[in-house]
């Protein structure tokens, strides 16, 4: 393992702490598992997830894909029997996956990055300009043909528009992201 | 009466005849909205996945606007992703003074400041909980008993927070679809997930679950929403689903407040019915509805999709 390899595996390793302590609770009863609409799509069950990550499994939790395929029902949050915020957790799993950059998670992250990029520079997302940055950091030349046929609908709709977005807008939101960035890493430093 | 309105990203976008429907709707019932100056997005699913923090600063942005606002207390919120972000910022704020602290130290490089004290509303909870049933059923002016409609209410305007609405059983819109004169179209789909941004991130489970959906409103003529994204992900990919499941699954489907606006007699145009996906010819007739009353504007609509 290099150096950086091994400094990745530290902050996962302590970020997953405080999502450990959330579901300090669980009697692993599969309540979620049952109740989740995307458990037929993922590689290990919600339940199965809980158990590694109260195990401190690492390295098992992010090679699945279980929690970027949560889709924020709420369902495992309001059934689960120990009132367990599983849906937050699962959010809070994303939010690792992104703040390291994790390969297996591309897709989604740069999806979600792209989208705040946008937000980040005019306080509001220009569908077009989040769709060009997404397509940009995915290098894929058949991506955008997926997202085409759609695209062109909505434009002849009048939906979405090709429009320039201003340079150094002034609803910029670039202050605000600065702000809870440097607060973030105070924390993750602790 | 009086509220904000946050229309969000979406209603200014992909869900524009969201927006000019909701604002037609409740202009036509005699409420007013007052938007919120310089709202901006709420962080959708993105913020919630990359910065927790931001996620919660996001709308909590949205929150503060709100209560230097004058005239109204609630603000009201079409969108449901937009809605449950606005919502659980409130509600983790209100709980967590240090909290509280620590976005309002964020929000201060834009000058501003919460205190907690703004109210957010889910249009359906509005459309359900102020206006209510009887005051539709007075205004009706067109006859919908022909029409099976299908209501599908979605996941974040349910859970986790039951506001207006049993969060399993949900069943708000019921007696919305009757007061409009139509029918229920009895189902177990209308608190089930669409998957959400999966359709862009996980197409495969995305597709699937949309799938579970279209099947299950075979025999409805339309089905209606309350948030753009699940309007987005029923409307738009009925073609390839029904191609990849040998069956055509193709059926109408409308946002809420452009059903109910039909049925008080705001014509297809006010509510923009134009933009949306898939709305069938054959429900577009009976749509128009069979009162000697509205013959004139009938035709007013024929002209209006003629041109
Ligand atoms: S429903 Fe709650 S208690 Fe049961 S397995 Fe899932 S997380 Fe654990
Ligand atoms: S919130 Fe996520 S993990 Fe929980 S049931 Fe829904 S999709 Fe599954």
């Amino acid at each position: 393992m290099n150096q950086a390899e091994h400094k990745e595996k530290l902050s996962v390793h302590d970020a997953l702490a405080p999502i450990r302590e959330k579901i300090q609770a669980c009697i692993q009863c599969g309540t979620c598992s049952g109740s989740c609409p995307n458990e037929f799509a993922m590689d290990m069950t919600p339940r199965h997830l809980w158990r590694l990550l109260l195990m401190g499994q690492a390295e098992d939790i992010f090679h699945s894909k279980t929690f970027m395929l949560c889709s924020a029902c709420y369902y495992c949050t309001l059934r689960c029997p120990r009132g367990l915020p599983l849906t937050e957790a699962m959010g809070e799993l994303k939010q690792i996956a992104a703040r390291e950059n994790l390969v297996p998670y591309n897709q989604s992250v740069r999806f979600y990055k792209s989208f705040m990029e946008s937000v980040r520079r005019h306080g509001r997302v220009q569908e077009m300009e989040f769709m060009t940055l997404y397509f940009a950091s995915m290098k894929s030349p058949f991506l955008p043909l997926r997202f085409a046929p759609l695209g062109l609908r909505l434009m002849s709709k009048g939906k979405v528009h090709l429009h320039i977005p201003l340079q150094n807008d002034p609803e910029s939101l670039d202050a605000v992201f600065r702000k809870a960035e440097e607060m973030e890493k105070v924390r993750s430093e602790k | 009466m009086k509220y904000l309105y946050y229309p969000g990203c979406s209603l200014e976008g992909t869900a524009m005849e969201y927006n000019v429907s909701t604002r037609a709707f409740m202009q036509a019932m005699g409420h007013e909205l007052i938007e919120l100056k310089e709202w901006t997005c709420c962080g959708a699913s993105a913020a919630e996945a990359t910065s927790r923090l931001l996620s919660l600063a996001l709308p909590a942005l949205n929150l503060a606007i709100a209560e230097k606002t004058e005239g109204a207390k609630d603000i009201l919120v079409p969108c449901s992703a937009c809605y449950l972000n606005l919502k659980k910022a409130d509600e983790k704020i209100r709980k967590d003074p240090a909290l509280l602290n620590k976005v309002n130290l964020i929000l201060k490089e834009k000058n501003l400041r919460l205190q907690g004290k703004a109210r957010v509303r889910h249009l359906l909870d509005v459309i359900s909980q102020d206006i209510g049933a009887e005051n539709i059923r007075t205004r009706v002016k067109k006859d919908f008993s022909g029409l099976r409609i299908a209501p599908y209410y979605g996941c974040q305007c349910l859970r986790p927070y039951p506001v207006f609405d049993d969060p399993e059983m949900p069943r708000s819109m019921e007696p919305l679809i009757e007061a409009a004169g139509a029918s229920v179209h009895h189902w177990d789909m209308g608190g089930k997930c669409c998957g959400a941004s999966h359709i862009n991130t996980e197409p495969e489970a995305g597709l699937e679950l949309v799938l579970s959906i279209l099947r299950e409103a075979e025999g409805a003529d339309s089905i209606v929403t309350v948030c753009p994204m699940c309007q987005m992900n029923l409307e738009a990919y009925q073609k390839k689903i029904s191609a990849d499941y040998g069956k055509d699954l193709s059926v109408s489907v409308l946002y809420l407040p452009q059903f109910l606006g039909l049925a008080i007699g705001l014509s297809e145009k006010d509510l923009r019915l134009d933009m949306n996906l898939a709305v069938s010819g054959g429900f577009r007739n009976k749509l128009r509805g069979k009162r000697s009353e509205v013959r004139g504007q009938r035709q007013e609509v024929a002209m209006a999709s003629a041109a």
